[in-house]
């Protein structure tokens, strides 16, 4: 079975991101750039289930312009067997993104497709849900346990009531949610051998995906400003300013 | 004139408050409100709905593949109601996450996610990178709208209305390849998180489940829900459906007590339409103090037994 990752190139979560002052868009000019955090965990689930045996092939994949090689080569230091960027010249929004994965599906015939929860930047928590219904195959989000059992896998999901369990036949989609794994750190050497692991670049165009119209975004703002608090000294004090204030 | 379908969220027996909340969102928008309900056995989810204010009458859709809200069996039904709406509207929650853009991709449009206000029929507000942005975004004319509404962001609707109730039949079958096997709920007798007027939160400085005993006392004492940071979930104190955050629940009650939480940017994206913001932490540069209404730098596991006491 090969396994399909995602890879998306996002702003570091470390990094506080700024509107710039004309509203056209955010200041990310010269930020650090990293492989969205969920997509990390993705990698490594599908790398433990590789070196349980129950994989053949890792393949991460990233759509986007040509600096998103950069994350696709820490994903190959990670652990990952190959990768494919979809070349775009501008950024994808979900229903595209899950249009451009879906051909490279058909191409590669992954067994199991795993993706980020969520992106970190537009936070759309899209993709995944959007690819299973394109491939017309079984979904399985907020991922925080995968159990396989032959062609099945049974998925523990991190849902707003607890934790749900489904299952769900192969293939599959699975995103996953932040207590699914702890991602390996990539070791020096590791980096040098990435360089040597394939690579595979494919235009958009050439995938023969007609792509979903994109919503348009009109504004960028800056969130509106809490108004300053104040400073308590002990206990009492803070009783007291939440009963002034009608709280308690 | 627009024409709005929700897509309820309950339980099997009651109506999710996220449904009172989009109905909000969708009078909003302007138009015609219908909720569709689907489950099995479900009527007196239906009769909750149909007694929201505003809301012109609920689609039950009872069949035994749409008992639980697996996305693959309710997706295509979604779908095939869509198609007599202009606007079809779920909840920011984990069901509507899951749910809505399986449908959006079947509509063939993106979704607009997380909305937080409406500008117009076709145009809305969500947040971006962690709320550090906020974006208006906008679609063509014509298209089909699928979006999910963030539930802080709006209140629940009242009650008092008197929608008509209609049954219809499901038009698909199981999709066969998905299964629902059960729910794991710890199942507390505290107000939940997201509707729940005060809210007390924990973080890594609790140092262990035990530890997190002092936030549940506080929270019984104060008759509040109980959140947490990611670090306090991930370190096993707590379950993961306290997380409070950007990948966590967002919430926004009329008082929220942080505890022993530094104030990461994703945390502070969970709480910061909170009416008040109390912080208690040990750091005076924690960054939590940034946000706070009211601050106090001391010792979590001295002040709280402190409060205890002056609430006596
Ligand atoms: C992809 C991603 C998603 C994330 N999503 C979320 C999310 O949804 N929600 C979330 O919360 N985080 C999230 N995080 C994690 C976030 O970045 C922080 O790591 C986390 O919020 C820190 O939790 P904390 O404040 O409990 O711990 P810490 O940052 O370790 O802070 C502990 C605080 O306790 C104080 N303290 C220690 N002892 C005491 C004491 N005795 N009395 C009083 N104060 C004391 C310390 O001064 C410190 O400020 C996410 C991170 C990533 C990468
Ligand atoms: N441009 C992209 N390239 C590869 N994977 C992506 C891309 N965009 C999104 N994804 C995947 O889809 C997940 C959810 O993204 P989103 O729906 O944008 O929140 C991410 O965590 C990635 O795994």
């Amino acid at each position: 079975m090969k396994i399909l990752v995602g890879i998306k190139r996002v702003v570091d979560y470390n990094v506080r991101v700024r509107v710039l002052p004309d509203g056209s868009g955010v200041d990310i000019d010269g930020v650090k750039m990293s492989i969205n955090p969920f997509d990390e965990i993705a990698l490594e689930e599908a790398l433990r289930i590789k070196e349980a045996g129950k994989a053949a092939e890792v393949i991460v994949i990233s759509c986007g312009t040509d600096e998103c090689q950069q994350q696709l080569r820490t994903a190959l230091a990670m652990g990952a067997d190959r990768a494919i960027q979809v070349k775009t010249g501008s950024a994808l929004q979900p229903l595209s993104t899950a249009q451009a994965l879906l051909r490279v599906i058909e191409r590669e015939q992954p067994g199991l497709v795993i993706l980020g929860k969520q992106a970190i930047d537009d936070d759309n928590s899209q993709t995944g849900q959007m690819l299973a219904a394109l491939w017309n195959r079984p979904q399985a989000t907020f991922a925080s346990k995968l159990v396989f059992e032959g062609e099945k896998l049974t998925v523990t999901r991190e849902v707003d009531a607890g934790l749900e369990t489904i299952e769900v036949d192969l293939p599959a989609v699975v995103t996953v949610d932040l207590r699914l794994n702890e991602p390996r750190f990539v070791k020096l050497p590791d980096i040098m051998k990435a360089k040597r692991k394939p690579l595979d670049v494919i235009p958009l165009e050439e995938l023969g995906a007609s792509l979903a119209s994109n919503l348009d975004i009109t504004r960028y703002a800056a969130p509106p400003l809490r108004q300053k608090g104040i400073r308590v000294e002990n206990a009492a004090q803070l009783v007291q300013e939440l009963k002034n204030r009608g709280l308690l | 004139m627009s024409k709005i379908l929700i897509v309820a969220e309950h339980d099997g027996h009651t109506l999710n408050l996220s449904t009172a909340k989009c109905v909000s969102c969708a009078k909003a928008i302007g138009g015609d409100i219908d909720i569709a309900v689907l489950g099995q056995g479900h009527d007196a989810v239906g009769a909750q709905a149909a007694a929201l204010a505003g809301v012109s009458r609920v689609l039950m859709i009872s069949a035994a593949h749409l008992a639980h809200p697996l996305a693959a069996n309710w997706a295509p039904e979604v779908l095939q109601l869509a198609a007599n709406y202009t606007h079809v509207i779920g909840p920011s929650t984990t069901m509507g996450k899951d749910l809505m853009p399986r449908v959006a991709a079947l509509v063939g449009v993106n979704q607009f996610s997380d909305v937080m206000e409406v500008l117009s029929p076709l145009s809305f507000r969500r947040p971006i990178y962690a709320g550090n942005a906020i974006i208006d975004v906008k679609a063509a004319e014509g298209q089909k709208i699928v979006m999910t509404v963030r539930t802080a962001s709006w209140p629940a609707t009242g009650s008092g209305g008197n929608a008509v109730v209609e049954q219809r039949t499901a038009q698909g079958t199981a999709a066969g390849h998905s299964r629902y096997l059960a729910l794991n709920s710890a199942g507390s007798e505290r107000p939940d998180l997201q509707g729940a007027s005060k809210v007390v939160s924990g973080g890594r400085a609790l140092g262990s489940a035990e530890g997190f005993a002092l936030i549940y006392r506080l929270a019984d004492k104060l008759g509040a829900g109980v959140g947490a940071s990611r670090a306090a979930v991930d370190a096993g104190y707590v379950p993961s459906d306290m997380q409070v955050g950007q990948t966590g629940k967002i919430i926004a009650p009329d008082l929220y007590l942080a505890f022993g939480i530094s104030g990461a940017i994703q945390h502070i994206t969970g709480i910061k339409d909170s009416r008040t913001i109390v912080a208690v932490n040990k750091d005076a540069e924690a960054p939590i103090f940034e946000i706070a209404d009211i601050g106090l730098v001391g010792d979590l596991f001295t002040v709280i037994p402190e409060i205890e006491a002056l609430l006596g």
